[in-house]
């Protein structure tokens, strides 16, 4: 999710509404890029097939990214893309609080150092999301807008396949379900401080713990991966 | 052993110390907590470094730099590791490396630990004139490890390096 949300991120760079949201929003990206680094890098060590973080990236199919579904749809009006990191952001907050607590050092040490960047990511969309949702008339029907286009793309983030689960009742990994009362809280809160109505249950999009994914992904992994399918093993 | 130990830790670490963060090229990564550690062994030398921030693009350069500066003093072969555990916090940075960076013009953390990201911006003193009536423009700065400020007195800009 760290890099296909960054890549989203990134591509406001020179977009942003003011130029202060631009270095914000750049500096996220990175701070996902450098995590999606750190995570990859070791699940290739894991795997143990010589695979580095750049494999992972650059040369996996479409089908074999497990990333949830939101972090890849297109980046919309600004409230869409603080919609989307409001969401994420709680979830990401909660999921590495679980995952100091790993058995797994490695994980718990990436998440150690993520978890500090995250609480950056999650109270800044919160803040828009406030000031845009408490508002004009228009910036809080935008805001309602983007936290109702979102919401069916949220119930993703917290399926767990049967590895995950394996993995998170040997300690290693999280359980994602039982997060899901506490972002509901989250949410929330800062949709009522917000003044904005928060979503009801209802479906939820899914797919992409089996690698389905929406059309976006493709597009992505056209762009990003271009240059080393073009030109494999090109380095500078 | 294949490998002649020249030089202790202790020398290499101090060796070290002549490696700035580019971005602010006045603090040493030692100063700034960066280096932590370097194990001789017989395989060579590695040194261990911990990023401040997890995307933080200076880190190729830093790692380029160290293995240029040992190999030009003969000390081979190097490995640089990079490791996240304990996660770097700006409580590492020595106070000689806060007096610096002040005089450089960029104001150094202010509290010993934060917990808190809410808190932390409503006390920065200038770090040009000293005054304390300061304003935060923009939490990120042109590096993620800075925040964007402004001097109410002086009117000059200046950035902030975040608790972290």
């Amino acid at each position: 999710m760290a890099l296909i949300h960054s890549y989203r991120l990134s591509e406001w760079c020179s977009n942003g509404p003011i130029l202060e949201e631009d270095l914000a929003l750049t500096n996220f990206a990175l701070d996902m890029l450098g995590r999606a680094q750190a995570l990859l890098k070791y699940a290739g060590e894991v795997e143990g097939i010589g695979h580095t973080e750049d494999d992972l990236a650059y040369r996996r199919g479409e089908r074999r990214f497990l990333n949830p579904l939101i972090a890849e749809l297109p980046n919309g009006d600004f409230a869409q893309s603080m919609a989307r990191m409001l969401y994420i952001g709680a979830f990401e907050n909660l999921l590495y609080t679980e995952l100091l607590k790993s058995k797994d050092e490695t994980l718990a040490a990436i998440a150690g150092k993520a978890i500090k960047e995250i609480r950056y990511h999650l109270s800044h969309a919160a803040d828009w999301v406030i000031r845009l949702g408490d508002g004009t008339a228009e910036s809080h029907d935008k805001m309602q807008r983007a936290i109702n286009d979102m919401w069916t793309y949220t119930g993703d983030m917290f399926d767990m396949s049967s590895e995950e689960t394996k993995l998170a009742n040997d300690g290693i990994a999280v359980n994602t379900i039982s997060l899901l009362p506490s972002w509901n809280a989250q949410i929330g809160k800062v949709l009522a401080e917000a003044t904005l109505t928060m979503p009801t249950d209802g479906y939820m999009q899914s797919g992409s713990l089996s690698g389905v994914h929406t059309e976006h992904l493709g597009h992505i992994l056209s762009e990003m991966q271009y240059l080393q399918r073009a030109y494999p093993d090109a380095s500078w | 052993m294949s490998i002649i130990q020249k030089y202790n830790k202790e020398a290499i670490m101090d060796m070290l110390s002549e490696i700035v963060d580019p971005e602010i090229p006045v603090i040493s990564i030692r100063e700034i907590g960066m280096l932590r550690d370097v194990v001789i062994s017989e395989s060579g030398y590695e040194v261990i470094l911990t990023p401040t921030y997890t995307g933080c693009p200076a880190m190729g350069i830093i790692s380029e730099d160290i293995k240029t500066l040992l190999e030009k003093k003969g000390i081979s072969p190097v490995t640089v590791k990079l490791v996240y555990a304990p996660a770097w916090t700006t409580d590492w940075m020595s106070d000689t490396a806060k007096e610096k960076m002040q005089r450089y013009g960029i104001a150094p953390p202010v509290h010993s630990s934060c917990n808190t990201i809410f808190t932390e911006f409503t006390e920065i003193s200038c770090p040009h004139c000293g005054a304390k009536d300061t304003a935060m423009i923009s939490k990120f700065g042109a590096t993620a490890c800075k925040a964007l400020f402004k001097c109410n007195v002086c009117k000059e800009p200046f950035e902030y390096f975040k608790c972290h």
